[in-house]
């Protein structure tokens, strides 16, 4: 079960990541998805192969940039964590401290997998997107502000977006409900549906 | 207004639906493979029992050696402790389970099919993005995350957005050398890998129509590289015939209350459809990707693009990006690139039909390059064997190897080194994806037979003149 810290407003640096496509296996390499959660190293398998060389020195990276190793918001492209379904890369999303994933838009899997674990992903237009990671690049000691609560992202530069969410999706990161407990609330519902299902498709049972 | 194929299917699976549309859905298969193996501990850590076992399948597959069939001779470490620690839970649980020494035994989503866990008109989920194949009977399948395999197994339920709805209408018919893959790869181009998030695609037309289950599975497989986590086919006489007597199929009477349920599901005339497109599939040739994202593919007859010739700039950078971790340059014919490795195998094409279009182009030749084929599961292997294909790999050269992802996603120990090439008919061309440094050019088991023959790639349909 995913640990959730229900969702408050925060600021924080942003960091701008200038990869379009950019699929789960870049977001964390296959070979780190038999590792614990709880792993101490988790963090460094963040986009491991993107930031680290062979003999563990530094590539050149935008989170590796010392202006940005504490942002916990990251500024990205088209298609974010597209590809494998794999619920490690918000847990290494997470090992390093972010908490929102700003992009045009999302593998649907990803963002399905970032709402249950408290990672808030949010949708904004492809050129906003794009000009916040310019203003990132270019001013990079500079904050961005995320209130789930109006669903508004405030830019380096104190221009206002506004973002959708799903009310449902909404409330879960508030609260910081996770699904399990949830449902079993809908019990009784999911008895009478069961009567109604197995008279009419008793051969999907 | 009518009902999509995909509506009738989620309408009837709708135990609750909130004012926003949030639906929580029952599910009625759950397949997992040895990644989730620690799904089990946590739910036990929680005091939670698995709701309904009888729907829960499991069957070791990424980590796998595809060398050796027996748990001892696998040295201990992660590759073992998770396929071992799925096995235990099965036990502590009480599901089936396809350990790697039953003849059953192979990659989840060839298992499923095989089987007849999959069935049409079901709704099926595994925390596998790849899920999307089992749409290829008329079901409805989803990837899911480790969450929400918790979820399924607490409760048997999920909860999800209905998606929007696409059809994509494939008129003519496929030539003799172009196959489902081929046809997939074409769709990927042309709608981009992000062109079907958000959406469930049907794919229909009269290219579908005479398509066999296993390449509909090949399509719907790779649906997911184009952003949408389902595709899915009305099921019609051959998906019918292909499930019946099936292990896990029903039977008797209720096999003719299941068909005649099956027999509904399709799109009614009026449904509609988000979004519609159509392809000629008499047009579409072998294709062979060039880049990290299976968008980035081309016919065999092109040569690399030139990134200075794209207007845009994001789209122009990731070609450049592409291009250097590819080493390749612009205006490389394709059929010019040399190839270190061959791979025939994956949940996209390992199924006997795929085995038995490599065997085609290979017999009597020789590989030029290492060349690994994996069969899907143990009785692909088995009847691959019976029609003598794996004799004709081996006289060539090649490796037959034991079911299992394998060089798809490099778990196992089957990889490349840094910066080799590969031929390879699995899914994904991500940098790093079949090993550090990997390069990797996605194409149909026909075109990687070839390449492997020719040591570059080529286009099949010249051998199929010879033939
Ligand atoms: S064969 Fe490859 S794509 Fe298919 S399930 Fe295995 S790792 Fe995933």
């Amino acid at each position: 079960m995913p640990n959730i810290v229900p969702f408050k407003t925060f600021s924080s640096i942003a960091v701008p990541i200038d990869i379009p496509n950019c699929d789960t296996d870049q977001i964390i390499p296959g070979r780190f998805l038999r590792k614990p959660n709880n792993d101490p190293n988790y963090h460094l398998y963040l986009f491991h192969d993107l930031r680290f060389n062979s003999d563990g020195s530094e590539k050149e990276f935008s989170f590796n940039l010392k202006q940005f190793k504490n942002g916990k918001i990251f500024v990205s492209d088209i298609n974010w964590g597209c590809g494998s379904s794999r619920e490690n890369a918000v847990i290494a999303l997470k090992a390093n401290g972010i908490k929102s994933v700003i992009a045009p838009s999302f593998g649907d899997i990803h963002y399905n997998n970032c709402i249950k674990n408290g990672l808030l992903p949010i949708q904004l237009s492809e050129s906003e997107c794009s000009l916040l990671r310019r203003q990132l690049h270019q001013n990079s000691d500079s904050e961005v502000t995320i209130d789930l609560g109006t669903q508004s992202v405030t830019g380096p530069d104190s221009t206002i977006y506004n973002f959708k969410i799903n009310s449902f999706d909404k409330l879960r990161l508030i609260r910081g409900l996770d699904d399990i407990s949830l449902t079993m609330e809908y019990e009784e519902k999911i008895q009478e549906f069961m009567i109604d299902y197995r008279k009419k498709h008793g051969w999907a049972l | 207004m009518g009902k999509t194929l995909f509506e009738k299917i989620w309408n009837e699976h709708i135990i609750y639906e909130h004012d926003d549309g949030e639906v929580l859905l029952y599910i009625d298969r759950h397949l997992i493979h040895d990644l989730h193996y620690r799904s089990f501990a946590s739910l036990k850590s929680q005091g939670i029992p698995i709701k309904e076992p009888g729907k829960l399948f499991g069957v070791p597959d990424h980590s796998v050696p595809t060398t050796v069939k027996n748990l001892k001779d696998i040295p201990k470490g992660e590759m073992r402790e998770a396929i071992e620690g799925l096995q235990r839970s099965a036990k502590d649980f009480g599901y089936v389970h396809f350990p790697i020494t039953d003849k059953r035994h192979g990659i989840v989503h060839v298992v499923g099919p095989e089987q007849g866990i999959t069935l049409p008109g079901i709704t099926l989920v595994c925390g596998d993005s790849h899920t999307s194949t089992h749409g290829a009977l008329g079901c409805l399948s989803f990837g899911i995350g480790a969450t929400e395999v918790e979820h399924v197994l607490a409760t048997q339920t999920l909860w999800q957005r209905r998606p929007q709805m696409m059809r994509i209408t494939i008129t003519g018919q496929l030539a003799l050398g172009v196959s489902a893959k081929d046809l997939i790869l074409t769709i990927i181009k042309e709608i981009s890998a992000a062109g079907g998030a958000g959406y469930a695609i049907e794919y229909a037309g009269s290219a579908i129509d005479k398509m066999s289950v296993e390449g509909r599975m090949t399509l719907c497989n790779m649906t997911i590289e184009a952003g949408s986590r389902s595709g899915i086919i009305a099921p019609d006489d051959t998906t019918i015939s292909y499930c019946k007597d099936l292990p896990y199929a029903p039977k008797g009477p209720l096999w003719d209350e299941a068909e005649s349920f099956w027999r509904t599901l399709r799109s009614d005339k009026d449904a509609y459809f988000d979004k519609e497109l159509t392809i000629d599939g008499s047009a579409v040739i072998p294709m062979v990707t060039w880049g990290n994202s299976p968008q980035w593919a081309l016919p065999i007859s092109g040569s690399i693009p030139h990134p200075s010739l794209e207007n845009d700039p994001m789209l122009r950078a990731e070609m450049e990006a592409s291009l250097d971790y590819m080493d390749l340059k612009p205006g490389t014919s394709l059929s010019a690139i040399p190839i270190d490795t061959v791979f025939i195998g994956a949940c996209t094409n390992s199924r006997i039909e795929d085995m038995r279009a490599a065997a085609e182009v290979i017999k009597g030749k020789k590989a030029k390059v290492r060349t690994l084929v994996v069969p899907g599961s143990g009785l692909v292997k088995v009847q691959a064997e019976m029609e003598g294909l794996d004799k004709i790999f081996t006289d060539a050269g090649m490796e037959w190897r034991e079911p299992g992802c394998s060089m798809c996603i490099a778990l196992n120990g089957d990889m490349l080194k840094p910066g080799q090439r590969a031929a390879s008919t699995s899914n994904r061309n991500f940098q790093g994806r079949q090993g550090l440094g990997s390069r990797t050019h996605l194409v149909s088991p026909a075109m990687a037979a070839a390449a492997s023959i020719a040591g570059h790639f080529i286009d099949v349909r010249n051998l199929y003149k010879e033939l």
